[in-house]
């Protein structure tokens, strides 16, 4: 079979350098992945497409690419999957992240963001002598996140990350959940304090993106929601955070539907002004990038029906 | 030209245990390692690592023992001692850091089955205990801040008067050479899978930190010792974690048959691993094979048991094979995993050239001698990751100030740019393949004195045309075929190595199963084999041998 594979190529050498498509024509076979495809390329057509892999996987998360537009581990995408003879697959490097060159892009922030939230346990009391008791429950819940192989395709379709580079993000906050979550840990509340103020858990917009992206079935957006119930719990109060959820609750009463713009808003605090100009530039960021929604609220139709479900809500509390 | 007390060269368990363990002790450490560290091949183990908790009834003596007969009385027993007696607390300490192992019904500790052992005795988490424990130690480097030259390639160890003084490597990202001098370096740069094709091993599993010290003058033991792992995906050679059968599945043959039966009656599909690998290799050659392959069977585990327990190996069987584990079985063979040879070392990490440790895979402290049992490589990781920072902390306490020639880092350059410079010639792929191609073949799960040869010959043929090989890239940011290219140098190093090793042994034994001389030769072959590089010598090598070490456990007979 004969595969067309369009390439996003980058050269931080040249004297000018701008980032560009490369077509590449190859004979692959049925049981290619898309990474089988791109090292015949380097290693028989072209040696100087630079690309970063390592397992073939699935487990090192070197290799993550945007496959059609889309962040995908290149090693556990069949080609057939994303492809069918005729066609022309396109190839880039992730979003939200400089490129380095070619496909390799630059996860200083990545990281910096994994060590914003205090990524290593910390237990309380004195230590036992043998292992810390846990549940095996509990461990196994934890592993659906240490699941998690940084690679970095979440942050790369982040619609948030997209507007505001310093919210904390999917890859970080699920990695935060690894430890608020944990029995062994003693700095739950520490946690959610911190991860309670701006750029933290209260940012995301849930557009669902990592949950839909992420190889490993991490579900950084249901961590995140998690960590909102545990904060709110925690008596977490007066802070961006749970004024977010008062307004985000008066926004569904108004209107049966979400206004973020209002939302962000008040989540500051009408009467916070430093506040409001610091999120002005994302706001005008997202208006021109056409993602600032209205700010009068559109009502939907079934606004009926949602305001019975927050009253049967508010009644149960 | 930095300058460190110690620096680790590799970043996956070994290293990163050894640098927790520097840190802690005070000592100006540097981690330095050519991809991130949680890309290092470690994330891989899926299975588990095995300890004899004493406060559960087990004991380490059992460990040991199994151990040593895994081994096929090949491993030094006083260094098995120390890694079995010290794996309780190394466990706890990985558990304290964090690590979230899977736990019994009273909330401690749980275990499963592994190959070659009478106790469950392996620890693990789902299947993705490497990668757990990984990112877990990488927690511990963040916390402490230490220094990680990421993505930086070392090209050469500087050994001056004997003594290793540091390392000279490329930082990727500029393509710029330097200096990083140090008291101690403790090599820590994992396995060799790519020698051979297929692999289990990472893409980046080239040798390079055995192919180092050995230019360095280290001596590299017992490397005839290359472990198949029996059940590696049809094709592209990927593993399928020995947890499967020790969670319970089958192998069967064409016929449908457990074929296990005729070879290991006792221990059936949980037998050694160099025994299962050959015995599904006499089920193909004999032709009860399928295509070149024979069965893994987890049908009877049922859908729901494999995907809580084993959902790493579903999901590489349904995504790289579209294939359900508990709807129909899947197609597997032997495939090149683990070298047991290695950088020889003492029990503290030690090799033979002062300043310079080494630990994990690309170390032989000869704890798996012939051939290693499952779950034994991650805890030889972490406690000899740990020793030999003790012990290289010790070490640097003595050693004055460091010397600062320049002439390592100068002829390395001038070496790198011949390569830049040199017009199309030799694809290093093409070259790669080729070796990978015959040391599979000759150094297989069986071989002979003519396929070792023919092996040994090759090599030869293609170090003689290694300067041949040319690249595409001459830019300077991220040239990955470059790197490829300085890799292949050190694979055809490894490689020789290996063919010298086995062509030294007569006998066969674990691993090293030779046709021609079907028998284990305790009398004669109660030895390692050593193999140095020496431009002077037959063939570029020097050859010895030294004796096992056997403590309390007398060779008798293998049988599973
Ligand atoms: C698929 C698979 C599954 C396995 N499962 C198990 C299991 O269940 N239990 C078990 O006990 N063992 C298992 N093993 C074996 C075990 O995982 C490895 O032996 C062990 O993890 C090796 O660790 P290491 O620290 O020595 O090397 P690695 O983790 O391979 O790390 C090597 C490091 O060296 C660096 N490096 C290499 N060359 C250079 C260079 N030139 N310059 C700079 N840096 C360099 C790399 O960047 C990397 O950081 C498995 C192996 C495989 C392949
Ligand atoms: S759900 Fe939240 S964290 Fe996930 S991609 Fe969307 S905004 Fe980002
Ligand atoms: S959460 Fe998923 S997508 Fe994001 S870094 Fe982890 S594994 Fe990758
Ligand atoms: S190559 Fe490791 S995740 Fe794709």
């Amino acid at each position: 079979m004969l595969a067309k594979l369009r390439v996003g190529r980058f050269d931080p050498e040249t004297s000018s350098p701008e980032p560009y498509f490369q077509e590449y024509e190859l004979e692959v076979e049925d049981w290619f992945s898309v990474l089988d495809a791109l090292i015949k390329i380097r290693e028989e057509i072209d040696g100087t497409l630079s690309l970063r892999c390592a397992c073939r996987a699935s487990i090192c998360g070197s290799c993550g690419m945007r496959v059609n537009g889309r962040a995908k581990l290149v090693c556990k995408t069949k080609l057939d999957s994303v492809w069918s003879p005729g066609e022309t697959l396109t190839i880039e490097p992730m979003g939200n992240m400089p490129v380095i060159t070619d496909l390799i892009t630059d996860f200083t922030s990545f990281w910096d963001k994994v060590r914003q939230i205090d990524p290593y346990m910390q237990p309380t009391g004195p230590e036992p002598e043998a292992e810390y008791l846990a549940s095996d429950e509990s461990m196994v819940h934890l592993a659906g996140v240490m699941n998690c192989i940084m690679c970095g395709c979440c942050v790369s379709e982040c619609t948030v990350l997209e507007v505001d580079e310093n919210f904390i993000g999917p890859a970080a906050l699920a990695k935060a959940y690894r430890f608020v979550a944990d029995p062994r840990d003693g700095k739950a509340e520490e946690r959610l304090k911190d991860l309670n103020e701006p750029t933290g858990i209260w940012d995301c917009t849930r557009c669902m993106q990592c949950v839909e992206v992420c190889p490993k079935d991490v579900d950084p957006m249901g961590r995140i929601m998690v960590m909102r119930d545990l904060a709110m719990e925690a008596g977490v109060k007066s802070t961006a955070g749970s004024r977010h959820t008062d307004s985000f609750v008066n926004s569904v009463k108004r209107s049966g539907r979400l206004n973020e713009t209002r939302l962000t808003i008040e989540s500051i605090g009408v009467m916070n002004i430093p506040g409001q100009l610091a999120m002005a530039p994302v706001g005008v960021k997202a208006l021109l990038k056409g993602k600032l929604p209205p700010v009068r609220d559109h009502k939907i139709p079934s606004k009926k029906a949602v305001g019975e479900i927050v009253k049967k809500a508010e009644g149960k509390n | 030209m930095y300058e460190h007390d110690v620096l680790i060269i590799g970043a996956g368990l070994a290293g990163l245990r050894a640098a927790v363990e520097s840190v802690r002790l005070g000592v100006d450490t540097a981690v330095l390692t050519k991809v991130h560290p949680v890309r290092s091949h470690s994330n891989a183990a899926q299975g588990g690592i095995n300890a004899a908790l004493t406060d559960r009834g087990d004991e380490w003596e059992g460990h040991a023992y199994d151990t040593i007969k895994g081994s096929d009385y090949l491993a030094d027993q006083d260094s098995v001692e120390v890694m079995v007696r010290e794996a309780g607390d190394t466990l706890i300490e990985l558990e304290h850091m964090g690590v979230i192992f899977s736990r019994d019904e009273e909330g401690r500790l749980g275990t499963r089955a592994f190959g070659g052992q009478r106790e469950a005795r392996t620890f693990f988490v789902g299947a993705i205990t490497g990668s757990a424990m990984l990112h877990v130690l990488h927690e511990q480097i963040m916390r402490n801040d230490v220094r990680i030259y990421e993505e930086w390639f070392v090209t050469s160890l500087i050994v001056e008067d004997g003594v290793c003084r540091g390392a000279v490597a490329m930082d990727m990202r500029t393509g710029e050479m330097e200096t990083i001098r140090a008291k101690a370096v403790i090599m820590a740069a994992g396995g060799a899978g790519r020698v051979f094709e297929p692999s289990t091993n990472a893409l980046i599993c080239t040798g390079d930190g055995l192919a180092l010290a050995w230019d360095a003058g280290a001596s590299l033991m017992d490397m005839e010792m290359v472990q198949y792992h029996p059940t590696t995906l049809a094709g592209n050679g990927i593993l399928l974690s020995e947890a499967a059968r020790g969670e319970g599945a089958y192998l069967i043959n064409a016929d449908g048959d457990r074929f296990m039966e005729n070879y290991a009656p006792e221990f059936m599909e949980l037998a050694s691993r160099d025994v299962v690998s050959r015995a599904e290799q006499i089920e193909i050659n004999e032709g009860r094979g399928i295509n070149g392959n024979v069965l893994l069977d987890l049908r009877h585990l049922g859908t729901k048991f494999i995907e809580e327990k084993l959902g790493y190996l579903q999901e590489v069987a349904v995504e790289f094979r579209g294939i359900d584990l508990g709807e129909s079985p899947i197609e597997i063979r032997p495939g090149m995993h683990y070298i047991m040879g290695g950088i020889k070392t003492t029990i503290d990490g030690a090799t033979v050239i002062p300043g310079l440790y080494a630990a994990g895979e690309c170390a032989n402290v000869s704890v798996h001698g012939a051939n290693r049992l499952g779950a034994n490589s991650l805890l030889d990781t972490i406690v000899f990751g740990k020793r030999s920072a003790i012990a290289a902390a010790e070490y640097v306490k003595t050693v004055g100030r460091n010397g600062s020639s320049d002439s390592q880092l100068e002829s390395d350059k001038k070496r790198i740019q011949e390569i830049l410079d040199r017009p199309q010639g030799i694809r290093w792929a093409a070259m790669r393949n080729e070796l990978a191609e015959s040391l599979t073949e000759g150094i297989g799960v069986f071989r002979d004195q003519a396929s070792m040869e023919g092996a040994d010959a090759k090599v030869d043929e293609l170090r003689g045309k290694y300067p041949q090989v040319s690249v595409d890239n001459k830019g300077k940011v991220f040239n990955t075929d470059l790197i490829f290219a300085l890799e292949l140098d050190f694979m055809l190093d490894v490689a020789k190595s290996i063919c010298q090793g086995a062509l030294m042994r007569k006998e066969s034994r674990g691993a090293h199963s030779r046709t021609d001389l079907p028998d284990r030769d305790d009398e004669n072959w109660l030895k390692h084999t050593h193999v140095y590089k020496d431009p002077d010598g037959l063939g570029g090598v020097r050859t010895e041998t030294s004796d096992v070490t056997i403590t309390k456990w007398e060779p008798i007979e293998r049988a599973y």
